[in-house]
């Protein structure tokens, strides 16, 4: 079954597809890039992933499968060598939970600071850097969350090392505050020299513009408000 | 080997019930430790500080939080009656189609049981839309494990027993037996499983608690709809 084709559905500024493309490449796996235009969506992707209608999606011979953190630990069953989660049981549910405290509580109010202005921004900046705080206290200590190498956690995260800074140009605040936040920024800039992180990211002028007109976007729909009305504490 | 196996509930949690359930179908001796939610004790904050919530499965000392990241902790740990499929691309679709219960399907069917009006409506055409994903991937089978009951069932299994309740409550049809006859089937044998029929709150209590979350949740709407005005 590893030897079958793989095949990567994504989008080019996506951190979600990132996730995918570091552990394909942190295994050396081949793969096919194919890339979708998520505003324009293909025939492919809305058979692919009829209930989400999203990428990243993982084509693996004859199998389909969505969702980021669940393709990434497929890619990590299926080819076990480097492995990603960490061996014992209890360490992986700590890597579970973080991956989950991050997922719902500094990306949401981190995408939420990019767009929002004034005192719903504000709000959102203050709600991440909390969230920040407590990813402080796991990586204190550490040269990555895996350890001495890149594990299923700084995949998970990454996106904080290379994404959030241009968020927080874009949106003109500050999240990531390196004298708050010490360990954090340490492991940022580790995770953005180690070679397969590093050398696979998309291009930051491109990102800078994107967002810029992504994140306008975003504060001017009708479906706005009710995102912060959910993720956001008042 | 000593282990000493404690899960922090509530009496009707339907997130802890998924612990419960798992560790009575993998026979795992543990001690319950009952929780006043209004009245947090110190020990659930010193054991869940970053959420401050239940279920927590607290394993030799060592706290594990989240029912997802429990289940998978569970499964791992104690190998007998697995939880997870072997394959990783079953277990892949496991976790894909536990995620899509949780975020889309439990959300869609709490708002149509708690929202009113036109947010109501709106609710009830996403938890069809939704079921009808759920409908198709039963395909044919007892439970979504297969023969037995496993990962997405438990994460899905509020709805065998809290599914009527909601109806019965609101008054609105959400698992149509006719419109979904495979899901429809699947919610009695889940419900009459021993292990899950043993492991339910009194349902009279749930119809009463139930009832008080809608009241409450009507109060506020209608005296916020009315100081608009």
């Amino acid at each position: 079954m590893a030897e079958q084709k793989v095949k990567l559905l994504g989008f080019w500024v996506s951190p979600f597809v990132y996730r995918v493309i570091w552990a394909l490449k942190l295994k050396g796996i081949d793969y096919e890039y194919i890339e979708e235009d998520i505003f324009n969506k293909s025939p492919l992707l809305l058979q692919l992933n009829p209930i989400h209608k999203k990428v990243p999606v993982l084509i693996h011979g004859d199998r389909v499968i969505c969702e980021s953190y669940v393709i990434v630990q497929y890619i990590d069953e299926t080819w076990p060598h480097c492995p990603l989660l960490p061996q014992h049981p209890y360490e992986r549910a700590m890597a579970r939970f973080w991956a989950d405290f991050a997922e719902t509580k500094l990306l949401i109010t981190a995408s939420i600071a990019l767009c929002a202005r004034g005192e719903v921004q504000e709000r959102a900046v203050k709600q991440a850097m909390e969230a920040v705080e407590k990813i402080e206290g796991v990586v204190k200590g550490k040269k990555l969350f895996g350890g001495e190498s890149i594990g299923y956690l700084d995949i998970c995260l990454g996106w904080m090392s290379y994404w959030l800074p241009v968020w927080e140009e874009v949106g003109g605040m500050q999240i990531i505050d390196p004298i708050k936040f010490p360990a954090t920024s340490s492991w940022m800039n580790t995770l953005l020299h180690h070679p397969v992180i590093g050398d696979n990211l998309p291009a930051r002028d491109a990102m800078i513009e994107y967002f810029q007109k992504r994140s306008k976007d975003i504060s001017e729909s009708d479906w706005f408000e009710g995102i912060i009305r959910l993720h956001l504490q008042p | 080997m000593g282990e000493e196996v404690k899960l922090f509930r509530s009496w009707s949690s339907p997130f802890a019930l998924r612990i419960v359930w798992a560790l009575e179908i993998k026979g795992i001796e543990y001690e319950a430790v009952f929780e006043d939610l209004s009245n947090k004790s110190p020990l659930l904050l010193q054991y869940n500080p970053v959420h401050k919530k239940i279920p927590i499965l607290v394993h030799n000392g060592r706290p594990i939080v989240e029912s997802f990241v429990i289940l998978e902790y569970i499964d791992e740990t104690w190998k007998q009656a697995p939880l997870l499929p072997e394959d990783p691309y079953e277990r892949a679709m496991a976790r894909f189609w536990a995620k899509f219960c949780e975020d889309k399907v439990l959300i869609s069917i709490w708002s149509a049981f708690i929202k009113q009006g036109k947010e109501q409506e709106e609710a009830m055409v996403a938890a069809t839309e939704n079921l009808k994903f759920l409908e198709k991937e039963m395909k044919g089978k007892k439970f979504f494990g297969g023969e037995r009951i496993g990962y997405v069932d438990l994460t899905l299994g509020w709805l065998a027993n809290l599914g009527s309740i909601f109806e019965e409550i609101v008054g609105l049809k959400i698992v149509d037996e006719e419109k979904f006859p495979l899901l429809y089937s699947w919610m009695q044998d889940f419900a009459e499983a021993p292990i899950i029929r043993d492991n339910w709150p009194p349902r009279d209590k749930m119809i009463v608690k139930f009832q008080a979350l809608l009241d409450a949740a009507i109060a506020s709407s209608s005296s916020s709809s009315s100081s608009s005005k």
